[in-house]
């Protein structure tokens, strides 16, 4: 379940480039460990927002957690969906998960290949 | 819990232990500046002598005046056993219900104190209370500046000045601006509110009825405030609130109250209760605790503390409010006051506080000099305008046995002269003659 057309971060989100924009999601992996989601904060559309600094949160039954920005950007739009259906991230981490589409302004270069992502999801399952 | 205290032998071990020979020792570390230099303290007396001592200070009260005091805070009827039921050690000492294994009752009169504010209200969501009225009103500004990520407050001037003050040191230091907008008369000057509502508002923040006693349907301010975005706020007093338009059907996004009046005693300063209800889309944002009722897998109701991602056990940093008390035995005590009353029991002290209110303008207008501020409905409590400072006649009243009432020149300037008066269900037409009676003589 690590799709090899996307770009990763340590923190488990997901970065998908369409043209000049980015679509942002958490992985797979992440979805699983937390169980199954109850909410989830996003950023507002026009906020500004910086890699590795924290954009929002998601609670789950068992806990809640931050969501980290994968890169710096502008936020164009948000996923309305998840305010009353935040199993979506559950059911479709990578499709009609996804959590906000922005436009990066930093370098992609930090952020995980998926063979990469694959090796840290693997270090930390162990 | 009982007062240990330790012994000397004992004393001794412990500085062993912890290797050092004195208790200064102990406190070195404490600069002696920073040390008292005396406490200041009496010789200790035998536990007869302190009964004694404390019975003749309670001696002291005077107790038994006819009280025509409010300015939110009411002295309705608390039945007996409102007192019998919370003194049982099941509620007495139960404190934080987080195993919910093993305080199903708590939970339960907690989820059940909810609901019943919730109707009162005529709101989705409450939580289990905060320490009173108004930390009520500053968490509930909090969370429409959470919500709208906005930080302009519009505020009446006739909501309680003690809120307002209590609003103004609590934001002492967070980026918060507060419009406040002045009363007419003591009326809420409703036209001037809306219009004070902005782009920028957060939240609007109205009492009903407002400090100097006057009823108002909010309805156009709420529907401003929204067309704006931005939340309504709304404090209201829980025992009227059984008899007036609902603070729901107004359009209120938070609903927040003192909730002394549902059956607390006055009792000099508290402990008071904070009421605290939302809309449904408000609820990830409501502070304290929240008890959920669900079903466990063989289907027995089970109570439980829900939402909890939001306290600060789970995440202290980001936490919706870093209170973590509420008032639980208070907030029982205001449940079993509803409960042993019912609806029909809260509309009729509702109505009876009315009643008498509208006997004691009557009496009291007749007195030469004596009008009232101005003529907007009201519900138990108005203000009359006086010939003289109404200090002075408060002071002159006092001495005869009766509270007459809350001189409003207190808090609001130009109105020295003016005089709040409120009844409950426990006045009397015979109080309220000897009231009459003593303002004529004072004026």
């Amino acid at each position: 379940m690590i799709p090899d057309d996307l770009l990763y971060t340590r923190t488990h989100e997901w970065l998908k480039q369409e043209g000049e924009t980015a679509l942002v999601g958490i992985t797979h992996f992440a979805q699983e460990q937390l169980g199954d989601l109850t909410f989830i904060e996003l950023p507002a559309p026009g906020d500004t927002i910086e890699a590795g600094e924290e954009m929002g949160s998601i609670e789950s039954v068992k806990a809640a957690s931050e969501i980290y920005a994968p890169v710096d950007g502008d936020v164009l739009e948000i996923n309305e969906d998840l305010e009353s259906a935040p199993e979506l991230v559950n059911e479709d981490p990578y499709g009609e998960g996804w959590l906000i589409r922005i436009r990066p302004s930093g370098d992609l270069d930090d952020l995980l290949s998926p063979a990469e992502y694959a090796d840290l999801v693997e270090s930390e399952t162990e | 819990m009982p007062y240990i205290p330790h012994t000397p032998d004992q004393v001794r071990r412990m500085l062993d232990v912890v290797g050092v020979d004195s208790m200064s020792a102990l406190f070195a570390d404490i600069p002696a500046s920073m040390r008292p230099k005396s406490f200041d303290l009496p010789e200790g007396l035998s536990e007869d002598a302190v009964l004694t001592r404390l019975s003749e200070i309670a001696a002291m009260n005077e107790t038994g005046k006819a009280s025509f005091l409010g300015a939110g805070f009411y002295d309705h009827f608390q039945p007996r056993a409102v007192r019998a039921l919370i003194s049982r050690s099941e509620f007495y000492t139960a404190y934080t219900p987080y195993q919910a294994e093993a305080s199903q009752g708590t939970l339960q009169a907690i989820f059940e104190f909810q609901t019943a504010v919730c109707r009162l209200f005529d709101m989705d969501c409450a939580n289990a209370s905060v320490y009173d009225g108004g930390t009520a009103i500053f968490e509930a500004c909090m969370m429409a500046v959470r919500k709208t990520r906005r930080t302009k407050i519009v505020m009446d001037e006739a909501l309680s000045p003690i809120y307002r003050r209590m609003l103004s040191t609590m934001t002492l230091s967070l980026d918060i601006e507060t419009v406040i907008v002045p009363h007419a008369s003591g009326a809420s000057d409703k036209a001037a509110i809306s219009a004070a509502i902005d782009k920028d508002t957060a939240a609007v923040v109205v009492q009903n009825p407002n400090f100097f006693g006057v009823v108002d349907d909010f309805s156009d301010v709420a529907a401003t405030a929204r067309e704006h975005k931005a939340l309504t706020i709304m404090s209201a007093y829980p025992v009227l609130a059984s008899v007036l338009k609902s603070p729901g059907s107004m359009g209120a996004d938070i609903v927040v109250g003192e909730g002394q009046s549902l059956g607390l005693p006055l009792s000099f300063g508290g402990p008071y209760l904070g009421i605290m209800t939302c809309t449904k889309e408000m609820v990830r944002q409501l502070p304290g605790r929240i008890a959920g009722r669900t079903e466990d897998k063989e289907g027995r109701t089970g109570y439980v503390l829900t939402l909890q991602a939001r306290e600060q056990h789970i995440r202290r940093a980001k936490a919706t409010s870093n209170i973590c008390s509420n008032q639980a035995l208070c907030a029982l005590m205001a449940h079993i006051q509803m409960c042993l009353l019912g609806p029909e029991g809260l509309r009729r002290q509702a109505v009876l506080s009315m009643e008498l209110a509208r006997y004691a303008q009557a009496r009291l207008t007749a007195v030469r000099g004596v009008d009232l501020l101005n003529d907007a409905p009201y519900g138990n409590e108005f203000a009359i305008t006086l010939p003289r400072p109404a200090d002075e006649v408060v002071a002159a009243l006092a001495e005869q046995g009766v509270a007459a009432g809350f001189p409003l020149g207190r808090y609001y300037e130009g109105l020295d002269n003016a005089l709040l008066v409120a009844t409950t269900d426990k006045n009397t037409p015979e109080q309220v003659d000897r009231l009459a009676a003593g303002l004529k003589d004072a004026l």
